[in-house]
């Protein structure tokens, strides 16, 4: 039971270890829960200044790097005489016509170098709104001549820097989709649980037509509904509004058999005896029991939700340019040919990849670590 | 041949968990001898479950036997180590159930439920016996009348759940009888059974044994059956053998110091406690406290309690006692309005004299009565929130009828934690931090705090471990001199009731088929239930065996 958990740690402070205590020390066991927590950590500060990850402006366009290749770093400047130091650099590339196919193409200038300084000056940029600054994590030492760590797309637009412009609205997606939902699954379902007799009789009801409903088809409906003129932010809420729509009725039911398998629960019981009453029970009593379950369902939910709207707008139907998300990105990638010339394009599909593994492994964690008592 | 089936040398089994190496078994020996019953007991914990698991090599991951021997003498003289078997392999395999047999606690769980009770024991006798499919029902239908269990030609293809608990755990026997084993190993088989199917069970084991000449290692808890059955006691403590011997000299001249604990604790509760025979005789007619009239309670079509009538005197303590399913712990709620009765009225005598009817109470008024009514749970781990601390648990009541709050809540739950005789210092501590009885404590103090008169404790011993009973049972009746309650004590152990109660209401399928004071219900029950009931109860005294003779009750 608990003496597992307890582990190296001392008895005196387990016997005085809550709830979150307890799974936190649970938790730290799982070593794939806990690789999978600092990501996802990393991954929602990105989300939060995208600007300050990112390198050139997400949206400048630049008709003379258009399909420009990734570019390699070098950690080690070495001078002519022989002595090196550390100092991370690039070699610029320009464009030369090939003499036999007269095809445009890039090549490495192993002549020149750009510096490559952390904290360096960029493009101005927003954080959360609050103010304006143009510091980044890094940036090219020579201002014209603009960095692309993972290449360019068809209009010459810095992958790496649209990379982490989208993980905002991609990971804020599942954050906002699954609150949402969640607000709704946990009141029909405590209601459905709590209540019991007719109201648990038409929830569930709903819930069944709900969950009958074939999602793909019905997200494609909703979102085709939308006008194409609306502006970006109305988008973006419409859009986590069609995707909570559907994803309650599955916390709703977990909540709901919670609730009915915590009704008969001795304490519960004892609780209502000691005179406590019907709020005191359920926020004080019964809601701190399944919490733990309900943010391990949440955090498996959130990759669906993110894969949704992935989905959703590689198919052109969710969100729209010029708003950058990992499904708009991916529509970049669309077409053979652009995959062919730029495969790097696909790189968005790999932060959607390393994101959802990312929250799997931290659900999957919590989700052991929830019940700390019934081991 | 020798006389012994199986001899065990230093046992050591060991669990290899993360917080570090778990010895369930520590260097255990002892032997069998054919046609002799070996008990071995232990409270929980103490690794009797392991040391017959390992002998079949069936220990639950990531247990592992790191060392000793375990040979099995075969009828024709050759010998094998147990210990030496790959617990996957075919030799093993060819043991189990063939030579060794094995039985559980949970009958319904051990037996699959999608396969009739004839398939699964054919199954026995076609891998082990090597019969055909026709010869094997035949002897499947012998087998289970061998066991007594009636109609066995269509009990054959029956499905478990078809079967009650006394009748599952004899299709176990079986099972287990098919091969005509030469060692029986029964982990508990009687645990979750009535007293008086087990006594049958127990009964049929001893028969079968005196007729197969199998030995038997019988794993209990309980000291009465021990004394009952044992020719042999191994008595195990934290996965160490404390003390074995014959029975008769574990019972009556026990060497080490744990075994004298275990044996004077189940003794205590064979009489009266000491703190009842020091009070003075109840003055003879107060008025009752509680007055349960024609109480009726249904789930549906079943008829959990009906029509119920008893009286509960102020400062006195009414034992309720019946097998599971009699209506005991329905009755104790409804008296609590956990449950909503039927039919029938509860008058309650409050403080100032005034009557109420708990049966009609809503509202505020309900709220107020439950502040002198309290009850006190069988589960001391279910019934504490395990996310609040014990000053929170037992504080609980204080503040939510707006009693005390604040630093005068403080104080007064340390001064209810003295009471029950916890360090106020744990106040901080979660339920997990504490063990079974002091949990139970946890569970008292929380029914105490109010001050109220009536307490309602529903097998408030039964979880615990019997050195731990007499213990709660001496508080409470030390809580009930010095605060005046009165308790309604529900239990289906009559050696608590007896320790603990000075009147004994007898329910047997809903219905109250005796009433009197304990004394007399105890040595001269009326009602032929009664008798039966009490004749079927283990004694801890193998000099005083008694359950082959008891008295059988056909209602």
């Amino acid at each position: 039971m608990t003496d597992l958990v307890a582990g190296s740690i001392d008895a005196k402070r387990v016997a005085v270890a809550s709830q979150w205590q307890l799974m936190w020390w649970a938790f730290r066991r799982h070593h794939l829960a806990m690789l999978g927590l600092v990501v996802v950590v990393i991954l929602y500060v990105i989300a939060a200044v995208p600007g300050f990850f990112a390198i050139n402006d997400p949206s400048r366009q630049n008709a003379r790097a258009a399909f420009h290749p990734p570019q390699q770093v070098h950690w080690i400047d070495t001078a002519e005489d022989g002595s090196w130091r550390f100092s991370p650099y690039l070699h610029p590339y320009r464009l030369v016509r090939n003499p036999q196919t007269l095809a445009a193409e890039y090549q490495e200038d192993r002549t020149r170098k750009v510096g490559l300084t952390l904290f360096g000056r960029g493009y101005t940029y927003s954080v959360l709104g609050l103010f304006e600054t143009d510091i980044h994590l890094f940036a090219s030492s020579d201002p014209r001549q603009p960095l692309y760590l993972l290449g360019a797309d068809r209009l010459g637009r810095c992958v790496w820097s649209r990379i982490m412009q989208g993980a905002q609205i991609s990971l804020s997606v599942g954050l906002v989709g699954v609150i949402l939902s969640l607000s709704i699954g946990v009141v029909l379902g405590g209601v459905s649980g709590y209540y019991g007799g007719k109201a648990d009789f038409v929830i569930q009801r709903v819930i069944e037509f709900i969950l009958s409903l074939p999602t793909i088809p019905i997200w494609l409906a909703l979102a085709a509904a939308l006008p194409q003129d609306w502006p970006a932010v109305t988008q973006y809420f419409m859009i986590t509004l069609i995707l909570s729509l559907t994803g309650w009725a599955q916390l709703a039911r977990v909540v709901r058999g919670r609730f009915l398998s915590l009704r008969t629960e001795e304490f519960v019981t004892a609780a209502r005896l000691d005179g406590a009453s019907e709020a005191r029970i359920i926020f004080r009593h019964m809601l701190p029991s399944f919490m733990s379950h309900i943010i391990a369902s949440i955090t498996l939910a959130i990759p669906a939700m993110i894969l949704a709207e992935t989905s959703l707008s590689f198919l052109g139907l969710g969100l729209q340019p010029p708003t950058i998300s990992w499904g708009v990105l991916l529509r970049e990638a669309q077409n053979i040919r652009s995959i062919a010339t730029a495969p790097w394009l696909f790189a968005p599909g790999v932060a959607v990849v390393v994101a959802v593994m990312a929250l799997n492994f931290l659900g999957d964690g919590l989700r052991d670590a929830a019940d700390p008592y019934n081991k | 041949m020798t006389d012994t089936v199986l001899e065990v040398r230093n046992l050591a089994t060991q669990f290899a968990t993360r917080t570090g190496l778990v010895r369930a078994v520590d260097g255990v020996s002892f032997s069998v001898q054919r046609g002799k019953t070996l008990c071995v007991v232990g409270e929980s914990g103490s690794g009797k479950s392991v040391t017959a698991r390992s002998i079949l090599q069936i220990v639950d991951a990531p247990g592992r036997i790191v060392a000793g021997e375990m040979i099995l003498h075969r009828p024709d003289g050759s010998t094998v180590d147990l210990a030496q078997l790959h617990p996957r392999s075919r030799e093993i395999r060819a043991v189990r159930g063939r030579e060794i047999a094995m039985i559980f606690q949970e009958p319904m769980s051990s037996l699959s439920p999608v396969h009739t009770v004839g398939e699964q024991i054919i199954e026995v006798l076609r891998l082990h016996l090597g019969m055909d499919k026709l010869a094997a029902r035949k002897r499947t239908i012998e087998l289970l009348n061998h066991v007594e269990i009636p109609r066995a030609e269509t009990a054959i293809d029956r499905y478990t759940f078809e079967f009650s608990g006394g009748m599952r755990q004899r299709v176990m026997i079986a099972m287990a009888l098919a091969c005509n084993p030469s060692l029986l190993i029964a982990d508990e088989p009687t645990t979750a059974l009535d007293v008086t199917t087990q006594a049958e069970v127990l009964d049929l084991i001893k028969r079968l044994q005196a007729e197969h000449g199998m030995g038997v290692m019988f794993i209990t808890h309980d000291m009465g059956v021990v004394a009952e059955i044992a020719d042999d006691v191994l008595v195990m403590y934290h996965g160490k053998v404390a003390e074995q011997g014959p029975v008769d000299a574990i019972f009556h001249a026990p060497q080490d110091d744990y075994t004298r604990m275990l044996i004077s604790s189940v003794v205590k509760l064979e009489q009266k406690a000491d703190i009842r025979l020091a009070r003075p005789p109840a003055p003879g007619a107060a008025q009752p406290l509680l007055e349960v009239r024609n109480l009726t309670m249904r789930f549906g079509p079943l008829t959990a309690v009906d029509d119920v009538s008893l009286i509960v005197r102020p400062g006195e303590t009414l034992g309720i006692v019946g097998e599971s399913g009699s209506g005991k712990t329905t009755m104790g709620r409804c008296l609590l309005r956990v449950y909503q009765p039927d039919a029938g009225a509860m008058a309650y005598r409050r403080a100032d004299g005034s009557v109420v009817d708990l049966a009609e109470a809503s509202g505020d008024s309900l709220k107020r009565l439950r502040r002198e009514i309290r009850m006190i749970f069988q589960d001391p781990v279910g019934s504490l929130n395990p996310r609040m601390t014990v000053a929170q648990v037992i504080g609980e009541p204080l503040l939510v009828n707006g009693i005390a709050k604040g630093r005068d809540l403080d104080d007064r739950v340390a001064g209810l934690m003295r009471q029950v005789g916890l360090n106020p210092d744990w106040r901080e501590r979660y339920p997990h931090a504490f063990s079974g009885g002091q949990r139970q404590r946890i569970g008292i103090a929380r029914a105490i705090s109010l001050n109220p008169r009536l307490i309602v404790a529903d097998e408030a011993t039964s979880a615990l471990d019997v050195s731990l009973r007499a213990q709660m049972l001496d508080l409470m009746m030390q809580l009930q001199d010095e605060l005046g309650l009165s308790y309604v004590f529900i239990s289906h152990d009559i050696g608590v009731i007896r320790y603990m109660c000075d009147r004994v209401a007898v329910m047997y399928r809903g219905r109250v088929v005796e009433t009197g004071s304990t004394d007399q219900v105890c040595d001269a029950p009326s009602h032929d239930y009664t008798k039966a009931l009490l004749s079927a109860i283990p004694r801890p005294d193998p000099r005083h065996r008694r359950i082959h003779t008891r008295f059988r009750y056909a209602g």
